[in-house]
């Protein structure tokens, strides 16, 4: 094979992995225009701006704690206080990004940081299931294109919201809320079908979450539901062959 | 005053995202550690799924758990999970009308 061949058989790899990624971050662009469109129109009755409002997304990037965020401004709590209950209610990415980056261990931190601040429960969930990309060749161009997918529909929603206003009537966005959950479970079930226990980790993690929900914040309680779950995996599972 | 704040929640937010980067570089896992982060995925959307869903619609957990059981049907008999997801929403929608 000549040098033109091998290169043309990398660019079309690479461009197979990026319509993957982006196929695979179409759910995540259904649930999260309505929720970025919600948090643009809330977060302007809140009081502020549209660059404030596209800013936020585009820095911070992770929805809950952006609506969290723009209750606390609009009731004109501290800014040490929002700051440490955004610490709290996004730590479960650390949780999240050990594990996934645990998969991309051979990858070079070029790739890693950038793929790490790309991670939200969304993108997170979308990319654990498809953890063989990551042995693959341009594998990381499949994450890449999921999360820049579910970014740009996070930040351009949010700027819409903010610029249009109330446009999507009440029951519409009400039922588009449960997109993400649905989303959630559409991947969750193909695992369990294939191996039960997967099932089993997932119901001890609901269950330890809707106890630590009681007595904790949601974030801790996440972060409490996500460990506890998984060390079950320690005794279910077994090792990656890697 | 309002950008400070959002500088702010973007660093408590990004540090923890980025830290397991290096770590991982640095830390070789016991077997035991590469199971349990191997299993954070499937218990991270069970703990994401419930009890959130039953929040969709404030004061009425049944109509955020029939979403979810049809949401469970539909995946379960493999339909493509635009689909589920639309069928979700439908669901809520038709039920809250």
């Amino acid at each position: 094979m000549t040098s033109k061949a091998i290169q043309e058989k990398h660019t079309s790899t690479r461009l197979m992995m990026i319509q993957k990624g982006i196929a695979k971050g179409i759910p995540i662009m259904m649930g999260y225009l309505p929720v970025a469109l919600t948090y643009g129109v809330l977060a302007k009755q809140a009081g502020m701006s549209i660059f404030e409002i596209t800013l936020m997304s585009v820095l911070v990037f992770a929805g809950a704690s952006q609506f969290m965020g723009a209750g606390m401004i609009a009731i004109g709590t501290g800014a040490v206080e929002i700051i440490i209950a955004t610490f709290v209610l996004n730590f479960r990415h650390f949780v999240m990004s050990l594990s996934f980056m645990n998969r991309l261990r051979g990858i070079n931190l070029k790739w890693k940081v950038p793929l790490s601040l790309g991670l939200t429960d969304e993108t997170f969930s979308v990319a654990s299931i498809h953890s063989e990309e990551a042995k693959q060749d341009k594998g990381t161009y499949f994450y890449a294109a999921l999360m820049i997918t579910a970014y740009f529909s996070w930040v351009f929603g949010s700027f819409l919201g903010g610029v249009l206003g109330d446009i999507i009537p009440e029951t519409l966005s009400q039922s588009m809320g449960v997109a993400l959950y649905a989303m959630f479970i559409g991947l969750l079930i193909p695992s369990v079908k294939k191996e039960l226990k997967f099932g089993l980790i997932a119901v001890i993690a609901m269950l330890v979450n809707g106890i630590f929900s009681q007595f904790v914040d949601t974030g801790w309680a996440i972060v409490a539901g996500t460990l506890i779950g998984g060390a079950t995996g320690i005794i279910l599972l077994k090792e990656d062959p890697q | 005053m309002i950008i400070a704040v959002i500088i702010g929640m973007a660093l408590v937010t990004m540090i923890p995202r980025f830290i397991p980067a290096f770590i991982v570089d640095k830390i070789n896992f016991p077997s035991w550690i590469n199971r349990w982060l191997n299993a954070i995925p499937y218990a991270a959307l069970g703990a994401l799924i419930f009890p959130g869903v039953l929040s969709v619609k404030q004061d009425q957990p049944l109509i955020g758990l029939a979403g979810g059981l049809v949401a469970i049907a539909l995946a379960f008999f493999g339909f493509n999970i635009i689909l589920v997801v639309v069928g979700a929403i439908a669901t809520v929608f038709l039920l809250t009308f």
